[in-house]
């Protein structure tokens, strides 16, 4: 009923619109205007032009402004305050070109447009100005390449020697976090023993996967680099901290990795935001399936003594699940020496926790 | 009885481009016989299965505004439950049926919409409704060819386009739904029905309709080579193409050479669902199981994805940088300015254009090296975009503007590319990308520069060459109308977008509110729903004005925009063949508009130098004498 009174409705409008466009052409044939070739329409258009360029610009500035303070989500890692500084720059520049050739272009339009008598300037072509205008932005481009090269290639580059290690598996939907325990080594999972229990495939006749635990949320210190492994156990997914100005995909089949120093507690953001329920989120920012929008993590930063606690209470996840445990010691054979070790079991082992205190 | 133009290409090319005139009597008799053919045509070969240039355009261009109206609405569906996530839909189950679950839009019929929404825009409006339609339509009737070089293979790339459609259209019935893994369709989630309902037999159908189409685009796009590069008229040489043809040429060359790239993908893509191979997937367990497939790359796909994808854009937006040349030269009245510079900047951006597409991919783990590669050369391709830009402003400089409804949307294609290209400049930086990927900045950008852009190079277009299509002129006062509601609303669209990105607001996301992040820009959101929203309505006014035009519209004469180039030389309505008598030949480039010492202020492209000696050009009186 509701979807035929909107049809209705719309074919009521349609009705209408199509009787007034008709009365309009019918009073523009009596009054002469219907053939004339350039009428008053040419001037209003022309005015208009400007309308749009002050008006348009005008609304552009005011909302722009209005709207900057949400528009910056707060920034607690090193490497973000250089991409801020950056980014502002960039647009700094950018703004300056988009301010300059719009108004150009509006303010020629509405200038030159048609006057009776007036014949355009026959101007082909000026091979001393398209140099110029070529080399200028060529300069200015190849500023911006150097800047974001060299930010680029730092913050690409390998993670310091210090780094805490964290992993982060994405699943449809939600993120699994683990760490590597006391011994500093994350252990070889296996995609081939993941069940509901075993949800990271934890090989456990691999000794470091013995210590491994998981936790629900990220915990990682201030002020120390963190080194983020990352992968995926289905589709694609997607690591985004945006706080932290990180991004990263998680690939079936290929590890990733991305380090970034924190710089900020989340108990200091909530103070300078003045929002005790603040948190860090890590949001899947690759679509992987009808939950994608809901697929989050929370991430704690922590005073480095506190995440050390933190840390040094957790229980590993073979303790937490003796019968897995149990199970891997029945069978004879050490699976880890079968055909699917992960590319992960082949990497240099993480760097141990302890060296950065 | 008035003479019909011949019908075989051969014979006509002699008469246009090798012999010079051929005896009147031999030609009339010759021609008086393809006239009788003609009148026998039954009307399923004159309209239907034509193989005629022009009935082909017009074939791909009201295909493409089906098409238009339903990625529109499909946009407005996901407009409203990302300006209202807490509203119900109920009112929209009549049409969405099981999509709508207890007054909400099912999550995954949301990536539904908008993946069918992105295909349907790129592919089937942008490229085939765009370029098709243009290509189709001016390249033989601009260089001065009785036809296409072949005009079954012409008809044929409709008509794979045409089934594409068909099968494209029918997945949106099927209970599972459409492809829902985005248009880029990366794998695993397109791959596995288990990961997306989508993905089952909807992306089945889709990646068979982007065969079918990739086939369409590949008839059409040798077609359109063949033909610029040997139906050219007398003295048309690639010095006096105006820069429409220049442009549709170069895309079709860009089709050429990526398009197969993304059959190779697809394919690939085939076998990893239907027939066990592991190109695309390796470790994966998912829906309680560990899938046998190892040793594949998802990054593979990527890279091969874009390698089609990003020459994608340049093949939307470079057929609408050459109609919007072509129409601010003719409504400045002045010569577009560096047409030489125009020419070089588009090879300029085709070829940069094939070794830019990992900057879609700078965090997807491909190796940083890379990004710093693909980095630079993504900005260089600035440069090229900006001469463009500049020279357009020069070409407006000191004109004599005439704004007709073809004219404000050439301007506004202009404005519509510097907003949205200048942020590319943010987004080709592989640093800033890392914050910025995938946010609504990237949605803004891309909607700005690709797609409004290209649609106003559309519709600039339709307005300026609808009199040569149907010999009505379209309703001025209904196009300045649409032109200001459109322009004023995607700006309204997509500004506020950038806010939205910068924020951090991940796209494709059905909902922001689970996250303290993400949840500041609610009325934002609102906002840009319904100015969408009205912004697609206020299209139906350029639809109503389009039809109504055709049949109701006033009648147009040979040449309404005092224009130089060769189309409008032809008859008011162009019969089969374009030109009744010979084909007139070339004397000189398209832009000669307000020449000092001429007539009027424009001389065609077929006037030779010998008749305007008040206007010569030195060099140009050399050779008229």
């Amino acid at each position: 009923m509701t979807a035929l009174t909107i049809l209705l409705v719309l074919l009521l409008l349609l009705v209408v619109f199509g009787l007034l466009f008709r009365l309009q052409i019918l009073t523009s044939i009596f009054s002469g205007t219907f053939t004339k070739d350039i009428g008053m329409s040419n001037s209003v258009n022309a005015i208009l032009m400007l309308v749009f360029l002050f008006g348009g610009g005008g609304w552009f500035a005011y909302s722009f402004v209005e709207n900057f303070s949400k528009m910056n989500p707060p920034i607690a890692s090193v490497h973000g305050h250089q991409m801020e500084r950056m980014f502002w720059t960039t647009m700094t520049v950018i703004g300056v070109a988009f301010a300059i050739t719009q108004a150009l272009l509006f303010i020629y339009a509405y200038k030159y447009q048609h006057k009776e008598g007036r014949r355009a300037y026959f101007f082909a072509h000026n091979n001393k100005i398209e140099v110029i205008w070529t080399i200028i932005p060529a300069i200015v481009m190849a500023a911006l390449i150097f800047a974001g090269w060299k930010a680029w290639t730092r913050i690409t580059g390998p993670a310091p020697k210090n780094s805490v290690v964290v992993e982060v598996m994405g699943k449809q939907f939600n993120w699994l976090v683990r760490y590597p325990g006391r011994d500093m080594k994350l252990g070889v999972v296996n995609y081939r023993m993941i069940d509901a229990v075993n949800e990271w495939g934890f090989d456990l006749s691999d000794k470091s996967s013995l210590d491994d635990f998981t936790t629900n949320e990220i915990h990682v210190p201030k002020g120390v680099p963190v080194l983020i492994k990352i992968r995926s156990r289905d589709v694609l997914h997607a690591v985004y901290m945006p706080q932290f100005r990180v991004q990263m995909y998680a690939v079936p089949g290929m590890p990733t990795r991305f380090w970034f120093t924190p710089t900020t507690t989340t108990d200091e953001m909530r103070a300078r935001l003045g929002n005790p329920k603040f948190n860090y989120e890590l949001a899947c920012n690759q679509v992987c399936g009808g939950s994608h929008f809901a697929m989050k993590a929370t991430i704690v930063v922590d005073e480095p003594d506190d995440y050390q606690h933190w840390y040094a209470a957790q229980q590993s996840f073979a303790q937490k699940n003796p019968e897995v445990l149990a199970a891997f010691k029945q069978k004879a054979q050490p699976l880890v020496s079968q055909a699917a070790v992960s590319a992960e079991a082949k990497e240099a082992a993480p760097v141990p926790l302890a060296a950065s205190y | 009885m008035a003479a019909k133009p011949n019908l075989s290409p051969g014979v006509q090319t002699q008469g246009g481009i090798g012999t010079g005139p051929v005896p009147a009597t031999e030609h009339g008799e010759h021609l008086h016989h393809d006239d009788h053919e003609h009148h026998d045509q039954h009307w399923l070969w004159k309209y239907v299965f034509s193989q005629d240039h022009k009935q082909i355009a017009k074939q791909f261009l009201i295909t493409g505004m089906l098409w238009a109206i339903l990625g529109g609405t499909l946009s407005s569906l996901f407009r409203l439950q990302l300006g209202w996530p807490e509203g119900t839909m109920e009112w929209l189950k009549p049409f969405l049926g099981g999509w709508i679950e207890a007054g909400k839009l099912n999550p995954e019929f949301y990536l539904a919409l908008v993946t069918m929404h992105g295909t349907i825009m790129v592919f089937f409006v942008l490229t085939a409704g765009l370029s098709g339609t243009f290509s189709n339509f001016l390249i033989p009737l601009q260089v001065g060819a009785r036809d296409m070089a072949s005009g079954f293979m012409n008809m044929l790339s409709y008509w794979f386009f045409f089934l594409s459609s068909v099968i494209m259209f029918s997945s949106l019935f099927i209970e599972t739904g459409p492809a829902a893994a985005g248009w880029t369709i990366y794998p695993p989630l397109s791959a596995l029905p288990q990961a997306i309902s989508g993905s089952g037999a909807g992306m089945t159908l889709w990646l068979v309709s982007m065969a079918l189409f990739i086939v369409s685009q590949l008839l059409g796009g040798v077609n359109y080579v063949t033909t610029v590069i040997n139906l050219r008229t007398r003295g048309m040489s690639m010095s006096k193409l105006p820069l429409t043809i220049w442009a549709f040429f170069l895309t079709a060359i860009l089709g050429i050479l990526s398009f197969p790239v993304l059959f190779s993908a697809a394919l690939l893509l085939i076998f990893d669902r239907s027939f066990g191979t592991s190109f695309f997937l390796s470790d994966i367990y998912i829906a309680g199981k560990a899938l046998s497939n190892q040793g594949g790359s998802p990054v593979l796909f990527q890279h091969l994805f874009w390698f089609l994808g990003h020459p994608e854009v340049y093949i939307v937006i470079m057929p609408a940088m050459g109609m919007v040349s072509e129409v601010l030269a003719t409504n400045a009245r002045k010569p577009i300015f560096g047409y030489r510079a125009m020419i070089g900047s588009l090879i300029g951006i085709s070829l940069l254009s094939f070794v830019v597409w990992a900057h879609h991919m700078f965090v997807t783990g491909m190796n940083p090296f890379l990004g710093s590669v693909f980095m630079f050369l993504t900005l260089i391709i600035a440069v090229p975009s900006g001469v463009k830009v500049f020279n357009w402003l020069a070409t407006l400089w000191r004109g004599n503007i005439r704004f007709t409804a073809a004219m404000l949307f050439a301007i506004g294609f202009v404005s519509l590319f510097i907003s949205g290209g200048l942020t590319g400049i943010i987004l080709g930086n592989a640093t800033l990308d890392i914050q910025m990927h995938n946010t609504y900045f990237v949605v803004a950008h891309f909607h700005l520069v690709m797609g409004s852009a290209a649609f106003f190079g559309l519709f600039a277009g339709v307005y300026h060459w609808f009199p040569k299509m149907f010999g009505r002129m379209m309703d001025e006062k209904l196009g300045y109308i649409h032109f200001w509601l459109t322009f004023a609303g995607v700006y309204l669209v997509f500004m506020p977008m950038h806010y939205v990105g910068i924020a951090g607001f991940p796209r494709r996301y059905y909902a922001w509110t689970g996250f303290d992040a993400f949840s500041q820009f609610a009325d934002m959101n609102k906002f840009i729903s319904i100015a969408a929203i009205i912004t697609f309505l206020g299209q139906f006014v350029f639809i109503f004005n389009f039809f109504y035009s055709i049949y109701r519209g006033r009648r147009a004469t040979q040449n309404p925009w005092n224009s130089t180039t060769l189309e409008w030389t032809t008859p008011i309505e162009p019969g089969h063949g374009n030109w009744p008598g010979e084909i007139p030949a070339v004397y000189r480039w398209p832009y000669d508009y307000s020449k000092p010492g001429a007539e009027e202020d424009f001389i065609p492209q077929n006037v030779p130098y010998s008749q305007t000696q008040s206007s010569n050009l030195p060099y140009e009186q050399e050779m008229a004498d």
